[in-house]
């Protein structure tokens, strides 16, 4: 019965297809989406361990909590009306919503041809939904250690519901930055700099954790697993290859292999940044900078990997890292406390990517990127500030003093995260 | 000669140890300890069972001193440990010390410990 079903649509999907892409290459096409998202899918774990360490092990169990409740909250939310306010067919540009639910187009001849055949609307749905769940997950790892988990779960999904779909719907909804010529390949802006502004306004409103600015100087508050980290880094690196190569939106031999180098390329050169400038800077190379390095790279060339040149994509990501380095001091010194360093960099080196797009490729203008980067980061902290001032007044957005020096784990979960093992809250 | 042996909260323990230093107390060891006390004990919710955790960490902390540091020690733990008014904020107790011998000089007595 069901092969009989199985042949029928093949006899469907064979008679029904366009002129435009040969049945082979719409199943390719269409087979390289899902395997981008599983691989933006993986990013989630990445970003669970890289916070997981970068972070004291009182907090383990509430970094882990919210990481696992965002992915819900995201792929829900997009399922809800994300999705239809980030691609709302055709809209003034500056706002349009289609409607609540997915609304997949009628039958599977509509879903063939949906996207010119490159894809169906389902691969299309759940590649997006998984970049609308990062985008969320980068506050979470720059208000970690104080901030409320009620607070946190909803302001994650009033921000991924309506201002990531809406925000993102300038560009890639074609809307009036994408008329305008602006050019974001996967999201240098509208995903990492879009997250990276909620999470400088979040850091920013709950101030830093007890203990970061003493009368003497910053004191420096460690991550408790450095491997948990470096898993973390690899395994947001390998999702990367996912969210820039699936970025391309079909299987393109040439254009997906090309962007595989660049990202890759430019983490690479992050990396050395980074653990160049830090050798120099702090006599000692330091791990967690060299850590930050390759996804500040990665985040960089994020906006052009398809565009910028190989030699550019070294420059860039090379840039990065050391932006990412200064760029952690900065934010020290300004006392915005960021466990995990995300506003440097995700909104730092996004900013960096999106204007680096501008300066190494002569088909865009590097006004028109800065205009995008500008509207987004003004339109970002309107809202992150908006939604965290309504949360903080209504339920306060920071747990309480004893609460944070006994942990969140204890404070929120009433768990342990470590139970049986001999971490104790030394310093 | 006294050794002092604080048993205090781990969350104390960066203010006490600025607080030793600050009245010149440099040497002192910390260990980690689980005790229990007269505080509330934690409530804890595992795969949905509720269970008390009565034996709670604590941080252990000796100090060797000679005896007219004595006071200025304990000062230092109680001045932090007291911020906070709730119970089970630790003991100290204070043992007079029969020998100490630094080891690579081979000194000992009050010229050993300071």
């Amino acid at each position: 019965m069901t092969s009989r079903y199985i042949i029928l649509i093949i006899l469907i999907f064979s008679f029904t297809f366009g002129s435009e892409v040969s049945e082979e290459m719409f199943t390719i096409n269409n087979l390289w989406i899902l395997i981008a998202s599983f691989l933006v899918f993986i990013m989630h774990l990445g970003f669970a361990t890289l916070e997981s360490g970068l972070t004291r092990s009182k907090n383990t169990v509430n970094i882990l909590f919210k990481n696992v409740s965002i992915i819900s909250i995201g792929i829900l939310t997009y399922a809800l009306c994300g999705f239809n306010l980030m691609y709302p067919g055709e809209f003034n540009g500056i706002f349009g919503f289609a409607g609540f639910g997915i609304s997949a187009p009628e039958g599977s001849d509509g879903l063939i041809n949906y996207a010119s055949g490159s894809y169906s609307y389902y691969a299309d749905f759940i590649f997006q939904a998984m970049f609308a769940a990062t985008c969320a997950t980068i506050v979470s790892g720059a208000v970690a250690e104080r901030i409320k988990l009620s607070s946190f779960l909803i302001f994650s999904a009033v921000y991924v519901a309506f201002v990531y779909p809406w925000l993102g719907s300038w560009k890639w909804g074609g809307g009036w930055l994408d008329q305008m010529g602006f050019y974001d390949f996967a999201g240098s802006t509208l995903v990492h700099s879009v997250g990276g502004w909620a999470a400088l306004v979040g850091a920013w409103i709950l101030g830093p954790r007890i203990g970061k600015y003493t009368k003497s100087g910053i004191r420096p508050i460690m991550g408790h697993n450095m491997p948990l980290a470096t898993i973390g880094v690899f395994l947001l690196w390998l999702g990367w290859y996912g969210f820039n190569g699936g970025s391309v939106l079909s299987a393109d031999a040439g254009a997906v292999s090309y962007v595989f180098v660049t990202t890759t390329l430019a983490a690479a050169a992050g990396i050395l940044g980074a653990m160049i400038i830090s050798w120099v800077v702090s006599k000692k190379p330091d791990l967690s900078m060299v850590l930050n390095g390759s996804l500040a790279g990665l985040v960089s060339i994020t906006a052009g990997a398809d565009v910028i040149s190989l030699f550019n994509s070294i420059i860039v990501g090379f840039i990065a890292g050391i932006f990412v380095f200064s760029s952690i001091l900065f934010f020290d010194k300004l006392k915005i406390d960021d466990p995990v360093g995300a506003i440097s960099v995700h909104l730092i080196c996004g900013i960096w990517g999106t204007l680096a797009v501008g300066i190494f490729t002569t088909d865009y203008s590097f006004t028109t990127q800065l205009i995008g980067v500008l509207s987004y980061g003004i339109a970002s902290v309107l809202c992150a500030f908006i939604l965290f001032y309504i949360i903080n007044l209504a339920m306060n957005l920071r747990v309480s003093e004893e609460e944070e020096l006994k942990g969140l784990d204890i404070g929120e979960h009433e768990m342990e995260s470590y139970a049986g093992f001999q971490i104790f809250t030394v310093e | 000669m006294k050794l002092i042996i604080a048993v205090i909260q781990p969350e104390e323990l960066p203010e006490i140890k600025e607080e030793l230093l600050k009245k010149k107390i440099y040497k002192f060891t910390v260990s980690n300890a689980l005790g229990q006390g007269k505080e509330i004990p934690i409530h804890e919710v595992y795969r949905g069972i509720a269970h008390e955790i009565t034996l709670l960490k604590k941080v252990r902390i000796e100090i060797a001193v000679n005896d007219e540091y004595v006071d200025d020690a304990i000062n230092a733990i109680c001045t932090v440990a007291n911020k906070y008014k709730d119970k089970g904020r630790g003991k100290i107790f204070v043992l007079p010390i029969e020998k100490c011998v630094r080891i690579r000089t081979g000194e000992d007595g009050a010229e050993a410990i300071g």
